[in-house]
């Protein structure tokens, strides 16, 4: 790869679609080089394709995009907005964000969405953890320390965007969760034995069964490909990482899969692959849907993962709820036990990104 | 450094440049790695190419990043003698990819934008 590239100044290499243009990428799916006018176009061209094949939008829905003001969201929301004027989709799109409630990161991140929202023309709907938990992360962080707290982080902003949507009376929520994410995630399931997450993450579209079904545009866009097209098109995004602490574990599969991809960019599409040709075997016992008993919220056990934690926030217990009975380091779980005995799994991608 | 831009300077500046053959180039941190830099997004730098040739490579001008700009955390933009899988690089808003990455070779003037894409989402 290295070797055959050396030879020539960046000056010579043509597109090898338009044959005219300087080459300015390679692209990491099909090792193409090509031009930025292409680029824009398969970048753009591609993700219609995904949109249409895999039926995410109906004619005249509303869909709202998940928000954070970083790469993903923000690319996402420019070429969606883009795709749907272009080829008639006939929706109705919203910015949707949650603020956390943390000085210094979600502050600026929101103001950046708030530029989005002018610069893309879409009306922007914030709701906070404050308002729907009565709790800010700061306000959580400073109670219960650095440490776990990103399950509240992760818990409380997939149901604040839920929340959100509903507010929004949208029938659809879409994520910037792109390739690169979803192989990350496929990795971590099989890493922690997670078979009924594993093949579920893979899907386009989640949640169908749901209140609001959420869907991932970008499940086969690299995320090379999303920060060149935010580059050279100059969109405005943020990125700064949150202050409270990441996810170590989730951290290593993620180099784990820049590693590869450095390697052999296709990687990233096959561990995808894997992950949607996993089957699970009838012995795995997929978790039975409900709702809260408290709060309504849809919820495998009696109270949802939110209720719970805010029951231990609100009791001066933050412990409660934290932790898991399977995954990586075995620690006893200090969960209450809940209806059928188990307590699930919570884990949450790094703070200023979506969860699944 | 511009600011001392008087007539006299720069008759100065230009002598000892053709002299010493130091070459400037602008770089750019992005996606949050101007955070490892004290938030300075750009920087423009004069470099001297090793034993009086005429140009440099990338992989000489990384090592001099790693060495004089990066102030701290540097595992978060290295890896090895490169940067670490994640960053990309463009080379006059080129990708690097093209140009033979750590081999290419860089002129006077050239702008080189880092940018990572392991932060946010
Ligand atoms: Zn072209
Ligand atoms: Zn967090
Ligand atoms: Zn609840």
């Amino acid at each position: 790869m290295e070797g055959e590239a050396a030879a020539a100044k960046p000056k010579g290499r043509l597109c090898v679609i338009c044959n005219q243009k300087r080459a300015a990428l390679k692209r990491p799916k099909t090792l193409e080089q090509i031009c930025r006018e292409c680029f824009y176009a398969v970048f753009e061209e591609e993700i219609h394709r995904v949109i249409v094949d895999n039926q995410l939008f109906k004619p005249s829905e509303r869909v709202a995009i998940g928000a954070s003001g970083g790469k993903d969201s923000t690319v996402l929301a420019y070429v969606l907005s883009e795709l749907n004027r272009r080829h008639n989709y006939g929706l109705d799109l919203f910015l949707l964000s949650v603020d956390e409630g943390i000085t210094g990161y979600r502050d600026d991140s929101l103001e950046t969405v708030k530029r989005n929202e002018i610069q893309y023309g879409l009306p922007l709907k914030v709701v906070s953890y404050k308002e729907l938990y009565g709790w800010t992360m700061d306000e959580i962080v400073k109670l219960i320390g650095m440490k776990n707290n990103c399950t509240f982080c992760g818990v409380f902003r997939r149901q604040a965007l839920d929340r959100g949507a509903a507010l929004l009376k949208v029938d659809k929520l879409v994520t910037g969760h792109n390739a690169d994410d979803i192989a990350e995630t496929v990795l971590l399931n099989i890493l922690r034995g997670d078979i009924a997450r594993l093949s579920r993450c893979t899907s386009i579209t989640t949640g169908e069964d749901g209140p609001i079904p959420r869907c991932k545009p970008f499940k086969y866009t690299y995320e090379k490909e999303i920060v060149m097209y935010a580059y050279f098109k100059k969109l405005d995004y943020f990125s700064t990482e949150c202050i409270y602490s990441p996810n170590a574990y989730r951290g290593f599969a993620r180099e784990f899969i820049k590693d590869l991809e450095r390697i052999r960019p296709r990687a990233i599409l096959d561990i995808i692959k894997s992950g949607e040709d996993f089957r699970i075997s009838t012995s795995t016992k997929m978790p039975e849907q409900g709702n809260c008993e408290r709060c309504g919220y849809i919820s495998s056990q009696k109270w949802c993962k939110a209720c719970v934690l805010l029951e231990g926030l609100n009791r001066g217990l933050p412990k409660l709820g934290i932790g898991r009975t399977r995954g990586a380091n075995h620690e006893t779980s200090k969960s209450i036990k809940q209806r059928n005995g188990t307590t699930d799994s919570i884990q949450s991608k790094q703070c200023g990104s979506l969860d699944f | 450094m511009t600011s001392f831009r008087l007539v006299g300077v720069i008759s100065i500046v230009t002598l000892i440049r053709s002299f010493k053959m130091l070459m400037f180039f602008c770089l750019f941190l992005r996606g949050g790695l101007e955070l490892l830099c004290d938030s300075v997004k750009i920087h423009n730098v004069d470099l001297e190419p090793e034993n009086g040739e005429k140009q440099l490579t990338m992989k000489h001008l990384l090592s001099w990043v790693r060495t004089n700009l990066i102030k701290e955390r540097p595992e978060m933009f290295m890896k090895g003698d490169s940067v670490r899988p994640g960053v990309l690089v463009l080379v006059n808003d080129c990708d690097w990819e093209l140009s033979g990455q750590l081999d290419t070779t860089l002129e006077d003037k050239d702008v080189v934008v880092f940018i990572s894409t392991l932060h946010g989402g």
